[in-house]
């Protein structure tokens, strides 16, 4: 094939663009534009494109997309006239043996073109995405209920889901697993159970001033993408598909799908443009449905929808994991912990799924901020007859933490301390900044700055003062405070998914098409990766566009997830962004002012769209386009790929120890609530956040994700309650009976910072640090003023037990319990005042 | 080909309705069960109107119908013989992007996007009606049927709050949305 085709002009008579391209070809300095050779370049707009701008908040690379309703979801693509709509046949039950599917009925539905079930799967049935256990349809085994039983392929949604009921379904139905703690008791688990152990803890227990102990549930959470799971599916010419899906691991996905059809994985091209959320529900539980969908378009011929409603995508897809968590502490007379023993069982519903490593981040943060002195932290991957549990922002972080951050609030109550005071003893310092699990934390000041910022800016103490005056004289209303940080570790705890890829482009109007194995969600990451492009290149962000992400262009990619995605995606796209800078200089060193012996390749840089070489007298400039003609007649390459693995990252699982961080992310929130005591009505009436994100690559973006993050952690630990029924069907399905924050929850008083002069100590893409989930647990500040608010119920001398989510029936049953044991107390005054 | 703008039944079971659709006349046969947003979406290809979860509740499906916010899930195509609707597509004008749109890329106000179009669509209405007060305490309860599961609230309040000061408040009366 030519490359280089001369662009002839057009037979007919002369039009006026027909003329007005010959007068330009005509024009001197301009070239021809030969074949791809382009006959005008881009220009840079404005004077901003260099230095410290690519740290200036940018607008998001779809916002005029967004605003017009032009940005595309899967579900708006256009899909061949000709397109099959297909509808999923549901378990009802949550645990038995499926001893009859009869689809004859089905079959002969109006518009049904095909159904299928296991048995007609060319390949693997089996889609686990780590380890084994989630088959794409039910062999005979049922695991819960929402697991899928067949699919129908019909002309229309309608009549796909109307053929659904047709199926003729017997279940010898089981009695269905639903309690972990039970589970963990039964020895019932999807992977083993593992241990951090630092010292001798029992020891440590034995030698304390004080031991106190206590046990919580955490709730789950729907992710609720405003998108719902959504996928379609074109045959290709050969024997492959072309899949179009909301995905945050299209490389998973297309391994899947190829080994479900058993084709090649060259066979298999997955894109992605946007996700209209993903929160970690699209990461392994995207692949199920485009397994499905490739299926059934390469058996009919026909491209292949398939979207999940809302009420079924709740049942179908896993959710975050509810924990069991408990805690035996020893601590000192000024509330610092020497050591002890935490206990977390992960509720993993029916399969392994991801739930090895999400336990693993809830034991790798059961200390959060704190060093837990000699300890062991164990944690348990219960198995439940519920929808396998996945990815959620955090990834089970958020859990972990609630365990310690309950016991800070219980030791300070049996201290009599403010827990805020307790908290600050208790972080990491000098001499304590050894984690359970073995890895030292640096920068070790950080987290004393924040909160010690935080309580000035946010008034704290002068706030705890005024609360507790309000609540001396308020017996119904009362209000809460709290102080709580987050350190939250950076990388895949399974150490090979910290790796990515990119691939820039240069085409010779000197436009720049940058592509690389993230996705996006609404985390702002292809913008934050046109940024360091255009920075590394000198160029303005509008030259820099990115294309939808596609496994034939950057290959086996790693998910977007544990907020990694600009750390790793960045750095790929800088990689191969300064390899090209540095192939442009080379060309241009040799190829200009030839005659007075070329450009000085040292002091070399891309700037403001220009090449720059020397100083002063001897300094020149060649505009970017013209740089990138030059280079395309010399025959310069204009395009270039960039790889990046995160250094320094390791873990031993035998021994338990290592440096599975390559980092740490900090932060820390104050809420206020106000609490009416006798209906457990609350709302947040003011939050203040003081956030760690290095030097930040995206300021505004940064801030609407700690918001944004901050919100849905309230969330979680408050309104949004996940409810199964004793048959083990979720009954919260939908957003009336499932609350998310509305717009009502956003408190009046919402003050949010980043932390300024802090770059990260680690060589990050410009230092700066991750921020997709570490926000999220600032939330449990809302959870832990609730706790204060109670305990003024009791004048601070007990913190009530308050499982989450904190939904007013807990709180006003926290309410009664600690009246009640008022009560019984002023009966029998010796009980001891331990509220273990 | 139909000429009166009246709702008629045809022999199939399908239905006629005339709608006027961002200022374009459009004539649609269709069932008579088929919701307003399939209509749009499916026949007329305006996606920009999002379906998040098909049962009035998040909001993400909001168009005008006469200058009322609507949830276009809950509404039958058929219902809407006669009636102007403009979605996200028609909100901008000859003139440029509505200040509620301009304001939301001003401001960031969205992550995803999903949300976007049905939150500019109930803030575009309720900055015309004059019965809504304007402190963020009205904007946030007019607010309260758009869901942004992105937690996007604070900057989208701030897009209508400085919206606001391009729109007059005209509507006084007409049927609750
Ligand atoms: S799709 Fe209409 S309100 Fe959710
Ligand atoms: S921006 Fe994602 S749902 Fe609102």
């Amino acid at each position: 094939m030519r490359t280089l085709t001369n662009i002839k002009a057009p037979e007919a008579a002369p039009s006026v663009s027909h003329e007005s391209s010959e007068a330009r070809k005509e024009q001197t300095g301009r070239n021809k534009g030969d074949g791809p050779l382009a006959r005008d370049t881009t220009t840079v707009h404005r004077q901003s494109a260099t230095g410290g701008s690519s740290t200036h908040a940018r607008a998001h690379e779809s916002a005029i997309k967004h605003v017009t309703g032009r940005a595309a979801y899967i579900d708006d693509i256009p899909a061949p006239s000709d397109v099959l709509h297909i509808a999923l046949g549901l378990s009802p039950v949550a645990h038995g043996r499926l001893t009859r599917l009869d689809l004859e009925k089905v079959k002969r539905a109006p518009g049904v073109v095909d159904v299928i079930t296991i048995v007609d799967v060319p390949g693997h049935t089996d889609i686990g995405p780590v380890f084994p256990g989630d088959p794409i349809f039910v062999d005979d085994e049922i695991s819960y209920v929402g697991q899928t039983l067949f699919a129908v392929a019909a002309t229309s949604y309608k009549a796909a889901r109307l053929a659904v009921k047709e199926a003729v379904i017997e279940i010898d139905e089981r009695p269905a697993s639903l309690d972990p703690v039970t589970a963990t008791e039964r020895g019932e688990f999807v992977r083993p159970t593992h241990t951090h152990q630092s010292g001798d803890w029992q020891q440590a227990l034995e030698s304390s001033a004080h031991v106190l102990e206590g046990e919580q549930f955490v709730g789950g959470q729907e992710h609720f993408y405003l998108e719902g799971q959504a996928c379609l599916v074109l045959p290709t010419e050969d024997e492959g598909v072309m899949v179009y899906t909301s995905n945050q691991h299209p490389s998973e996905t297309q391994k899947l799908v190829a080994e479900v059809l058993d084709i090649p994985f060259h066979a298999v091209t997955m894109e992605m443009r946007r996700m209209g959320g993903g929160f970690g529900g699209k990461e392994t539980q995207a692949s199920p449905w485009a397994c499905i969908a490739a299926i059934i378009a390469r058996r009919t011929g026909r491209a292949a929808k398939l979207r999940l409603p809302r009420a079924e995508d709740t049942r179908a897809t896993g959710k975050r994991h509810p924990f069991n968590n408990r805690y035996r502490l020893g601590f000192d007379d000024q509330g610092v912990l020497t050591g002890g023993d935490i206990t977390v069982i992960g509720d993993c519903g029916y399969s392994p799924d991801l739930s090895d490593a999400v336990v693993d981040r809830a034991m790798f943060h059961a200390d959060n901020a704190y060093s837990l002195g000699q300890a062991r932290v164990t944690g348990h991957r219960a198995k439940t007859n519920t929808a396998s549990n996945t990815a959620f922002r955090g990834f089970g972080g958020p859990q972990g933490m609630m365990i310690i951050e309950a016991a800070m609030d219980d030791i300070a109550r049996h201290l009599g301390e403010d827990p805020l005071t307790v908290r600050k003893r208790n972080l990491y310092r000098l001499g304590r900044d050894v984690t359970h699990y073995g890895q030292r934390v640096e920068q070790i000041t950080l987290l004393h700055d924040i909160v010690e910022q935080l309580e000035a800016s946010s008034d704290y103490w002068s706030r705890r003062k005024a609360i507790a005056e309000f609540n001396a004289k308020s017996p119904i209303i009362k209000k809460g405070l709290a102080l709580t940080p987050v350190k939250f570790g950076i990388s895949f705890t399974v150490q090979h998914l910290n790796q990515a890829g990119a691939l820039l482009l240069v085409y010779t109007d000197g436009s720049v098409s940058i592509n690389h194995g993230g996705t996006e969600m609404g985390q702002g990451l292809h913008t934050k990766v046109c940024q360091v492009v255009a920075r590394e290149l000198g160029l303005d962000l509008e030259q820099v566009r990115i294309t939808a992400t596609r496994t034939d262009k950057v290959p086996n990619t790693s998910p977007t997830a544990a907020s990694s995605g600009a750390d790793l995606n960045g750095q790929a796209a800088r990689d191969a962004a300064s390899k090209l800078r540095e192939r442009l200089f080379d060309f241009a060193a040799q190829h200009f002012d030839q005659e007075l012996g070329g450009l000085d390749r040292e002091g070399m840089r891309l700037e403001g769209g220009e090449l720059i070489a020397g100083v002063g007298e001897s300094e020149r400039r060649i505009p970017w386009g013209e740089l990138i003609q030059k280079a395309y007649l010399a025959r310069v390459s204009l395009s270039e790929k960039g790889f990046y693995a995160t250094p320094l990252i390791h873990y031993d699982r035998d021994a338990a120890k290592g440096r599975p961080f390559y980092y740490y992310a900090h932060g820390a929130a104050v809420a206020e609530v106000e609490v009416d005591t006798l209906s457990g009505e609350y709302r947040l009436s003011r939050a203040d956040i003081l956030h760690d994100v290095g030097d930040s690559l995206n300021p505004a973006i940064d801030i609407g994700q700690i918001e944004g993050a901050f919100i849905q952690g309230m969330g979680w630990l408050t309104s949004e309650e996940l409810k199964w029924n004793e048959q083990g069907r979720l009954i919260s399905d939908g957003p009336a009976t499932y609350k998310i924050p509305a717009f009502g929850d956003l408190p009046p008083v919402f003050n949010v910072d980043l932390l300024q002069g802090h770059p990260n100590s680690q060589a990050s893409i410009y230092r700066s640090k991750a921020v997709g989930e570490p926000p999220f647990m600032l939330g449990i500040s809302v959870w832990s003023a609730l706790r204060d608010a109670l305990a003024s119920l009791v004048d601070y001398r007990h913190c009530p037990r308050l499982d989450t989510p904190a939904t007013p029936e807990r709180v006003l049953m926290a309410a009664e319990a600690l009246r009640n044991a008022t009560l019984v107390k002023a009966a029998q005054p010796e009980t001891s005042d331990d509220p273990a | 080909m139909m000429e009166h703008s009246e709702t008629r039944s045809q022999g199939s079971g399908e239905t006629t309705v005339n709608l006027t659709v961002n200022g374009e006349p459009c004539q649609l046969t269709l069932p008579p069960n088929v919701v307003l947003l399939d209509a749009l979406r499916d026949r007329l290809g305006l996606t920009g109107t999002k379906k998040g979860c098909d049962h009035g509740q998040c909001g993400a499906c909001t168009v005008h119908i006469d200058g009322q916010a609507v949830n276009s899930c809950l509404r039958l195509a058929v219902m809407c013989e006669g009636r102007h609707i403009t979605t996200v597509e028609g909100l901008a004008s000859d003139v440029g992007l509505h200040p509620v749109q301009q304001a939301f890329l001003e401001h960031d106000a969205y992550q995803c996007g999903f949300c976007t179009p049905g939150q500019m669509m109930s803030a575009a209405a309720l900055l015309e009606d004059s019965r809504i007060a304007d402190d963020d305490a009205a904007v946030r309860e007019a607010m309260s049927g758009n869901l942004c599961r992105c937690g996007a609230y604070k900057n989208i309040l701030s897009a209508i709050q400085d919206a606001r000061r391009h729109v007059s408040p005209q509507r006084t009366e007409g049927e609750s949305p």
